[in-house]
């Protein structure tokens, strides 16, 4: 089997612990306004690659992966599910950390099939990195092209199997940096059991560039970079929401 | 026993000059953290505002606030200088007074005239004179035996940065030689030396003894430069502030005499660090005492300055002095040469804020102690101004008593010193190789009329044939322009204070050097695995490349490319050995054009790879600049497979990287979520993403 691989970064920090080999896989059915890599949109395209090959890779210069291992992000990853999964075993076989950084948006509740596929995929993953667009399913259909219900049922399932979960928003002006909606997500983060770390990113314009390279239209072409300030605002507001929803289950233990 | 050297571990080093057994014998190995470290005192602080105010006027004066044009700098030439007598616990200036840079004719004096009169002023018309008439300088020296083939490839810059006009530098005394010691002790050694020499007068013979009576002067003249400043050096250092002072005056009495390319400092910190742990036990200092004379060192440090030409600065991209201090390592018992000194110095980058001077150097081993390797990259990001080197890699040839001079240079302290050779422009190189030698810029036939390539396409075993060709003829041509140099510097513009706290005998590595060898990497992998389509001038002179097709470029970790450049060192080190070198010097080769790869580029046509004519090389041995594309330790690792062996002069790699991709923001990134109900938001520790599993060791 082969993965369609968008490109590789030999010096990942910052999604999932240590240094990682980070593998961008090609295609992505989301079409985030706020998207930075849209040239991974495509599910034509890109490198077919072994997991051999990929392994030889990380293998070659495992010295400063001691403390990190492998991520699959991409586009969406889990587009080519049975790829990653393939990956993972043979990376958990030699004692690498994998995580996986997804929207969670191939995940289906009510389809016997794809939960088999994601037991197999957790069986072998260390760390997932959820990334919830938004907590409002108009919204989040809006934002993304796609509906959010799987994302939640993702984020469940994934807290019913005790999988460490790292969990990613992105807060932008106007869309997601809404107090609000933060709360909200803060109450849902608060009812898993499994979030080992928040990651708050503020929003950035430095995709710009390659929506003018691809002919494309920017969609958030008015809409500023987050301050720190701000995204230690909405941090504060989703701790806010998680703090509040851990004391009603108390309660409700009581 | 001496009396400065109670309580200290005897051993050889007291019968002998051997600093590295005392070290060995005394040290403290420091497995704690940085808590014990003070903060600048109120005289720190006062002196570095002067000093910053001193540097505004500077910078507004146009770069240079005051020359001499009179007195030529010695050891002793100027009285004592100062920024505040009363504040000041380490003293000395190069003249007599802060931020004046001295005269230094010996190495060229037109170029020393230029550095004065680009800056506006003007050398002393008798000592112009002077300089020109009855006294040889070095560069008068050199161009007298330079043959017109290496004048014709110093000025296409196929060799480049010669120190032909300026001094060499590169050269490390074993300054701490004067704190251990005293000055009369080493006197009497080198006394002792000098009757050692064979009887037969042989023309190197009657050179070392004339060189050992040299030393012999400059080592009094060290003496009175204590006296200048009111204090005896002769004695040993009796304490800490003491070991610093002594150590600085023979480093001073260094840059008062050389204006060198590099004038580096050794490997001091762990050497003084016996004092100060000496002192903090028997109750002499306290730390904040110590620290401050380490501040107020590493400040005059910081100040060191020489008078140069806006040329050289262009070259070195600044106004640089090099004065590198390298800090830990690991001794070859197995013990860490890490101690308190060691964070002192890098303590300074927070007590006076960063600074690119003095270069302070970690020898990074994997066998440091977490708590500094910690502490390290903190000052790092922090400073963005440590410098790191392979000491794993460094220990096996030079033992645990090296430094580096310059960037990358390895060499013992007192035992082994350099001949620095600036570099030979391998990309340059390969132009002539398609062209037979004719120069792509001026036209000019600089090297020998080989068989120049005719075809339109390139095809890579005709182009390694003469390229290979072509780098033995310019490996020949340029150690013998350094033989020429070195003679001539030897002659006419001797360190002899540094060599003064040598051995006499002292080994000689012959210092090569190569730039652009990642545009020969591209550009050999282009003509192998792409299309490289010729265009040439109406005389057939190639001046352009067209290139088609994908091709492996290294800085990717892809052997097809990396390996190329792999041979290409390994082939030009071998040419440069079968040359002879001036003084026994044993051929070495560095990859570590740091800052001049800009005007390197300049002077280079364009080239196979695509790069255009004048576009700058990548720096050192670091891959071109955006074809590095799959992240930090791909790129790495390609530098990484260049051999050592091949290079011992040093491999450069310059790494920059902005912050946010170094890990997560602290404050936005929380681990340990599962948020205590009653606890506060920031009690919900926040762990930097770098540092998360960094304790599974």
């Amino acid at each position: 089997m082969t993965g369609r691989i968008h490109s590789i970064e030999s010096f990942g920090t910052v999604d999932g612990p240590g240094i990682r080999l980070v593998i961008f896989f090609q295609g992505c059915p989301m079409r985030c306004q706020y998207c930075h890599n849209p040239d991974t949109w495509k599910t034509s395209g890109g490198t077919e690659m072994t997991v051999e090959e990929l392994l030889a890779i990380y293998d070659k210069n495992q010295n400063f992966y001691e403390k990190g291992g492998i991520t699959a992000t991409g586009g969406e990853p889990l587009v080519q599910i049975d790829f990653v999964t393939e990956l993972f075993s043979a990376a958990a076989k030699r004692g690498i950390h994998t995580c996986v950084d997804t929207s969670g948006i191939t995940f289906h509740p009510d389809s016997p099939e794809t939960i088999q596929r994601f037991d197999r995929l957790t069986a072998v993953t260390n760390l997932v990195l959820l990334d919830i667009k938004h907590i409002d399913p108009v919204s989040h259909k809006k934002l993304t092209g796609q509906q959010l219900e799987p994302v939640l049922a993702f984020a469940k399932y994934l807290d019913k199997k005790a999988v460490p979960v790292w969990l990613r928003h992105v807060i932008v002006p106007g869309i997601t940096y809404e107090q609000n909606n933060l709360v909200k997500l803060g109450r849902f983060i608060g009812t898993l059991h499994n979030v080992e770390a928040l990651d708050v990113l503020p929003y950035h314009d430095m995709g710009k560039i390659k929506y003018k390279k691809l002919g494309l239209p920017y969609p958030l072409e008015n809409i500023k970079p987050l301050s720190k300030k701000e995204a230690l605002d909405a941090r504060k507001l989703i701790i806010q929401g998680i703090k509040e929803e851990r004391i009603d289950e108390k309660r409700r233990v009581r | 026993m001496k009396q400065e050297w109670k309580t200290f571990t005897p051993g050889p080093w007291e019968k002998e000059i051997n600093v590295r057994d005392f070290i060995q014998r005394n040290y403290t190995p420091y497995d704690g953290n940085d808590s014990f470290l003070a903060g600048p005192t109120k005289n720190t602080t006062d002196l570095w505002e002067q000093v910053m105010e001193l540097s505004r006027q500077e910078s507004e004066a146009g770069g240079v606030l005051d020359m001499d044009t009179r007195i030529i700098s010695t050891i002793t030439s100027h009285g004592p200088g100062y920024l505040d007598k009363n504040k000041e616990k380490i003293v000395g200036f190069q003249t007599d007074k802060p931020f004046k840079r001295s005269l230094q004719p010996y190495g060229g004096i037109r170029v020393a005239e230029k550095a004065c009169s680009d800056n506006g002023y003007q050398v002393d018309p008798e000592i112009s004179k002077f300089f020109t008439i009855h006294r040889k300088t070095h560069n008068a020296g050199v161009f007298d035996a330079y043959t017109p083939e290496m004048r014709a490839c110093r000025s296409s810059h196929i060799i480049t940065g010669l120190p032909d006009a300026y001094g060499r530098g590169r050269i490390i005394g074993d300054y701490r030689r004067v704190a251990l010691y005293g000055v009369d002790r080493l006197i009497e050694d080198k006394e002792e030396e000098k009757m050692t020499t064979r009887s037969t007068m042989y023309s190197h013979i009657i050179r070392i003894r004339e060189e050992l009576s040299e030393q012999i002067r400059a080592l009094k003249e060290l003496k009175d430069l204590g006296v200048i400043y009111g204090y005896d050096i002769s004695r040993p250092a009796a304490n800490v502030q003491e070991a610093i002072q002594w150590t600085y005056f023979a480093y001073l009495a260094a840059v008062k005499e050389q204006n060198g390319a590099a004038m580096s400092l050794g490997r001091t910190s762990t050497f003084l660090d016996i004092y100060a742990e000496r002192d903090l036990a028997d109750g002499t200092f306290t730390e904040e005492q110590i620290q401050e004379f380490v501040d107020h060192f590493i400040m005059k440090l910081r100040l060191v300055k020489f008078a140069r030409t806006p040329e050289y600065n262009a070259l070195f991209s600044g106004d640089p002095t090099w004065v590198t201090e390298s800090i830990g390592g690991v001794g070859i018992d197995g013990r860490h040469m890490v101690t308190k000194m060691s964070y002192r110095y890098l303590h300074t980058l927070q007590n006076l804020g960063t600074a690119p001077e003095p270069n302070l150097t970690v020898l990074w081993s994997t066998r440091l102690p977490n708590n500094f390797k910690m502490f390290c990259a903190r000052t790092s990001i922090e400073s963005s101004s440590v410098q790191y080197e392979n000491d794993d890699l460094m220990r096996v040839t030079h033992g645990d008593d090296y430094a580096i001079a310059c960037c990358v240079s390895s060499m013992r302290i007192g035992k082994e010193m350099q001949f620095f050779g600036a570099r030979a422009n391998l990309a340059k190189c390969l132009l002539y190789a398609i062209n037979g030698g004719v120069d792509e810029i001026s036209k000019k036939q600089v090297g020998p009329r080989y068989r120049p390539i005719t075809s339109e396409y390139l095809e890579y075993d005709e182009v390694m044939e003469r390229y290979q060709d072509m780098m033995k003829w310019l490996a020949g041509v340029y150690v013998n322009t350094l033989n020429i140099i070195h003679y001539m510097h030897d002659k006419y513009c001797y360190e002899r204070l540094q060599m003064a706290l040598h051995d006499m005998n002292v080994t000689r590595w012959f210092a090569t050097g190569v730039a652009g060898l990642s545009v020969v990497a591209d550009s050999l992998s282009a003509i192998k695995y792409g299309k490289v389509r010729t265009i040439r001038d109406e005389n057939g002179i190639v001046t352009d490349y067209e290139v088609s097709g994908n091709f492996p470029k290294y800085g990717n970790d892809d052997d097809r490319v990396d390996q190329i450049a792999v041979d290409v060192v390994h082939t030009f080190m071998n040419y440069v050995k079968q040359n002879h070198c001036y003084r026994g010097g044993i051929p070495t080769t560095s990859i570590l054009t740091i800052t001049s790869n800009v005007v390197y580029g300049k002077g280079t046509g364009a080239t196979p790879d695509g790069r255009k004519a004048g576009e700058a090389f990548a720096p050192g041995a670091n891959p071109m600049h955006k074809r590095d594309t799959h992240g930090a330790v791909s790129s790495l690792a390609s530098v990484a497979k260049l051999s050592f062996k091949d290079a011992q002069d040093g491999i450069s790699n310059t790494f920059s990287i902005i912050p946010g991709a170094l890990g997560k923001e602290e404050q936005l990134f929380i681990g340990d979520i599962d948020v205590e109900l009653e606890c506060g938001v920031d009690k919900a520790c926040a762990i930097p993403n770098l540092m998360v599993g960094a304790d599974r060791e």
